[in-house]
């Protein structure tokens, strides 16, 4: 029996030098990236890295495996091809808030509720960096930006909710600056059959630096964060504060003050998304946020699946087509 | 089942063109499928056009919710539906104000004269019943029948609803129709037994109206005898009736099967186009996989995902829908994957005339991409050539290492024709490679090329040749992206030189009558039939014309050039303002005189000969 090579981080990078800004949250999302898929002990010929248009979607030229920078917002439409045709590859979906939210709306949705079993890694920075500052679908409202300078007036939009909204299988949260968090919850991810959605809040040093500082520093990050773990209950400021559900809202109580039973479990299994919304929608600085696995859903059928299925059915059924038969069935004359 | 047989006198003519027209839930459109069906099986020529609204069920006895069926049958090669109608089948007086003037003076027109009364005058905005006017009887035959009246008393026997019971009456319009022209009756019974399988008293109740219809026929003192077309003298074959959207998803099933790769087919429904899907969705036992999209632009992509993993990838749409597709396509052609896009045309521009045929995004097939973004296009002529079409694409495609656009239109995708059925051992097979890797120590060079200038198709899945594909520009051999100024030319260049390059691999320009003289016609994709039979008509008059019809528009045949110089009028036919004139005179230099039409209808015969004539007769100073 042959023994597979072991590979290492570096194996995944590819010959490029990476041109992301000094100081960038994509360098780390990268790193997390090149150290999970080793452990994944997946081929890299058969991984593919398929992004849109953005800054994070250079990603692909970094990264050893088959890639294609295509074009905005549209990547999830090219892996729906790739992987409907080729189900045998782990096919990854880079993108930003603007490739997957704005441009690309309307394949992020499709995407996701055909359950096609791809990971979308969604680099949250809430800015329009590679076109120098404009803001985004999620962009806080007031947000002064070159092309909002008396504040955004557009409510922002939560991938989340909107990944929620089309009952995607998968759903999580992750953080550029926690490393481990962000690992794990990647490899999360590509365990999951299914569509998967990771937004990873990232900062954008240059045009949006600490927008989500209140998460990503780490002092900060205990008051404002709720990490999520399956079967456990939602708390956050080292214990000391839980989340209760009380009729259809969630708030915030002292764990000194209630009952251990009062607090919400999290249950990631759950199939009806009604909670993960309310989850998602906690928002700072009124609410902790939650990051991690939102949802799990496992034994959904896959798009890809089904689609090679109505095939192997067919086939199976009508047997393999022959076209000689088929030209000549119903009604034919002879001119002799 | 022994066939009816008339016992009246039978006239023998050499073709028939019959329109049946009605309101669009009258079931025109399936009388005339099978009318050409049952002439097809009788061994005539046979050439279709469909006409109908672009509502579902536009206002019920309407003039706009008027549906048509052209066909001409004949017992010579023809290739149009025909210019004037023989015959006229006409349900209500909206179907005959609307259709009359294309009855030629001593047509036969037959009406379901009780769909004729004061309600329906006011539907189709008629003052009085058109039948009553005396002009009428002077110019036509006028047979009026009780169609609706003589189906119900037909299939009373089956207890149906009135409403139910007046649906056979097209049966009984096709009985009639039979009848008169001599068809048999036994395909249609086939069908209705086949189509109504599970409902078998409303089978027995067409098939009562179908053969009442033939009965009236031949009982009715109002006809005295029946016409005969004799079978075509057609190349010696097995044949087969069928339409343009169907022979080509016939001919991507056979690419597929010719080159051994699966195909997938992403595409959103948009008239005149979807009707491919609906073929190729039923083939799933050939391994095509059909993806209908959340939109036009993410059907070009998954196209251009599957071929990135090595499929046989093809999408396809109308002219809107191709707009939409515009930045997709230009991503495939940096790329440098093998696809097909299919652009059914249809009248524009933005919606235009969804049901009507057009030939107006030549230029946007051309030119319709930002950058320098020159892909090879090709049009089919007829409906069964869009077969041929379909495999020559994905040959070019495959060998070119590009996406191959095809410019079919609605009047291919609706009509037919007999196609002789090829037999799969006798296509040629299309070799289609992928690399699987490179010698120890050597990089893969993802934008190197071949003799044809092609690169390599290497495909995920393959170990040690890890490569990424983009939008950005790219270095020539390595793919990594450059902004390098040198490089941009150079690769622009190839990817130019690639597409002009497939001109010499094409077979030459055929010429259709003497190769120099007078006048040539030229003409592309869906008006060979008409643009055929009207320069020969033309030189049956006297004139020196001769036609050329071009199946690839880009790259256009390498001795086009030498043609066009050798006429001393060249005469450019086709449905748009003058696009292909266009091309003609930036890329030859020849002064070409358009003949132009758009009104969502075909060239007529007679038009094109007048319009040849003049120009002919100009030359000659007469």
């Amino acid at each position: 029996m042959s023994t597979l090579p072991v590979l290492k981080p570096a194996d995944f990078a590819s010959d490029q030098d990476v041109r992301w800004c000094p100081g960038c949250g994509d360098y780390s999302i990268l790193a997390q990236m090149k150290k999970v898929l080793p452990e994944l002990g997946y081929p890299r010929e058969k991984t593919v890295f398929i992004s849109g248009i953005g800054c994070s979607s250079r990603f692909p030229y970094y990264m050893n495996t088959y890639g294609m920078h295509s074009i905005h917002g549209r990547a999830p439409a090219f892996a729906t091809g790739l992987k409907t045709t080729r189900p045998e590859l782990m096919v990854w979906v880079i993108t930003g808030d603007g490739d997957a939210l704005s441009i690309g709306g309307n394949h992020f949705i499709h995407a996701l509720r055909r359950n096609l079993d791809i990971n979308i890694v969604l680099f949250n920075n809430r800015i329009y960096g590679l076109t120098k500052g404009q803001y985004s679908p999620t962009s806080v409202e007031g947000q002064v930006t070159k092309s909002t300078p008396m504040g955004s007036i557009d409510h922002p939009l939560s991938p989340l909710s909107v990944a929620l909204a089309a009952e995607a299988t998968f759903v999580a949260r992750s953080i550029d600056a926690h490393v481990k968090h962000l690992g794990e919850t990647l490899k999360r991810a590509a365990a999951h059959k299914g569509a998967s959605l990771v937004e990873v809040y990232q900062n954008c040093n240059v045009f949006n630096d600490g927008a989500m500082a209140y998460a990503q520093e780490r002092k900060q990050r205990a008051d404002n964060v709720v990490e999520l773990e399956h079967g456990k209950p939602l708390v956050f400021a080292n214990g000391t504060k839980g989340i209760r559900l009380v009729g259809t809202h969630l708030e915030i109580v002292d764990t000194a003050d209630v009952p251990a039973d009062d607090l919400l479990i999290h249950d990631e299994k759950d199939p009806n998304p009604s909670i993960h919304m309310m989850m998602a929608r906690m928002s700072y600085p009124q609410m902790p946020e939650p990051i991690g696995v939102l949802r799990a859903v496992e034994g959904v059928p896959t798009y890809d699946d089904q689609i090679n299925d109505q095939v192997h059915t067919a086939t199976k059924n009508q047997g393999e087509g022959d076209l000689d038969s088929l030209f000549t069935a119903g009604d034919t004359w002879t001119v002799e | 089942m022994a066939s009816l047989t008339t016992s009246k006198d039978v006239q023998s003519v050499s073709g028939i063109t019959v329109r049946l027209a009605g309101d669009s839930g009258d079931g025109m459109q399936l009388l005339g499928t099978q009318l050409t069906n049952t002439s097809a099986l009788a061994g005539n020529d046979v050439a279709t056009f469909p006409d109908f609204p672009a509502e579902i069920r536009a206002p019920r006895g309407t003039r706009a919710g008027v549906s048509g069926f052209q066909v001409q049958f004949a017992s010579e090669e023809i290739f149009t539906p025909g210019d004037t109608l023989d015959a006229l089948v006409v349900m209500n007086p909206a179907a005959m104000v609307t259709n009359l003037d294309d009855l030629r003076h001593g047509g036969i027109l037959i009406a379901n004269e009780d769909g004729f009364n004061e309600k329906e005058f006011k539907l189709a905005k008629v003052d009085s019943n058109p039948l009553d006017a005396n002009v009428l009887e002077e110019t036509y035959r006028i047979i009026k029948v009780p169609m609706t009246k003589l189906t119900r008393e037909a299939v009373s026997e089956f207890g149906l609803s009135t409403k139910v019971a007046d649906r056979c009456k097209n049966f009984f319009a096709m009985g009639l129709v039979y009848w008169l022209f001599g068809r048999s009756l036994d395909p249609t019974l086939r069908f209705i037994q086949a189509k109504f399988s599970k409902k078998p008293e409303i089978a027995s109740a067409n098939e009562a109206a179908l053969r009442a219809g033939w009965a009236f026929g031949e009982t009715t003192e109002a006809f005295g005898e029946s016409y005969q077309v004799e079978a075509a003298e057609l190349e010696p074959g097995v044949y087969r009736n069928i339409m343009g959207n169907q022979a080509l998803a016939w001919g991507l099933i056979a690419a597929s099967k010719v080159s051994q790769k699966d195909l997938f087919y992403g595409t959103y429904p948009i008239t005149p186009a979807s009707d491919i899907l609906h073929e190729l969705t039923r083939y799933k036992n050939f391994g095509v996989k059909t993806f209908q999209a959340e939109d036009e632009i993410a059907a070009v992509c998954s196209a251009i995902g599957a071929s990135f993993g090595g499929s046989m990838a093809v999408t396809a749409s109308s002219g809107p829908g191709i707009a939409l597709k515009a930045e997709g396509m230009g991503l495939g052609m940096i790329l440098e994957l093998p696809m097909i896009i299919i652009n059914v045309q249809r009248g524009g521009p933005s919606t235009g005339l969804p049901t009507k045929t057009e030939q107006s995004d030549l230029l946007q097939g051309m030119y319709g991409r930002n950058g320098e973004a020159p892909l090879p296009i090709l049009a089919p002529q007829s409906p069964a050539d869009c077969f041929d079409i379909a495999i020559e694409a994905w040959r070019l495609a495959v060998e070119c290492m590009v996406p191959v656009m095809i410019l079919s239109d609605g009047y291919i995708a609706n009509g037919s024709e007999p196609w002789k059925i090829p037999e799969m051992s006798h296509i040629e097979p299309i070799k289609v490679s992928h690399p699987e890797g490179t010698a120890e120590d050597e990089p893969f060079l993802p934008y190197a090329r071949d003799e044809n200038l092609a690169r390599p198709w290497a495909i995920p899945g393959t170990p040690g040749l890890m490569h990424r594909v983009g939008g950005l520009e790219k270095e020539a051999g390595s793919g990594n992206v450059s902004y390098d100024p040198a490089n941009h030319q150079h690769m622009t260049d190839m990817r130019a030189a690639k597409v002009a390059r497939i001109a010499e691999r094409i077979p030459p320009q055929q010429v259709s009558g003497p190769d120099n003289g007078d006048v040539l016609v030229l003409s592309w994709g869906g008006t060979y039939g008409a643009c055929h039979t009207a320069v020969s008509r033309c030189r049956a008059n006297g004139h020196q014309v001769s036609h050329a019809h071009l199946r690839y528009l880009n790259p256009m045949p390498a001795n086009l050039g030498d043609i066009l110089r050798s006429f001393k009028k060249v005469i450019v036919a086709e449905l748009n303002s003058g696009q292909l004139r266009l091309l003609l005179r930036a890329e030859y230099l020849v002064d070409c005189v358009g003949v132009n039409k758009v009104q969502g209808k075909p060239f007529t015969v007679t038009e094109l000969v007048s319009a040849i004539e003049k120009q002919a007769d100009a030359i000659n100073g007469s």
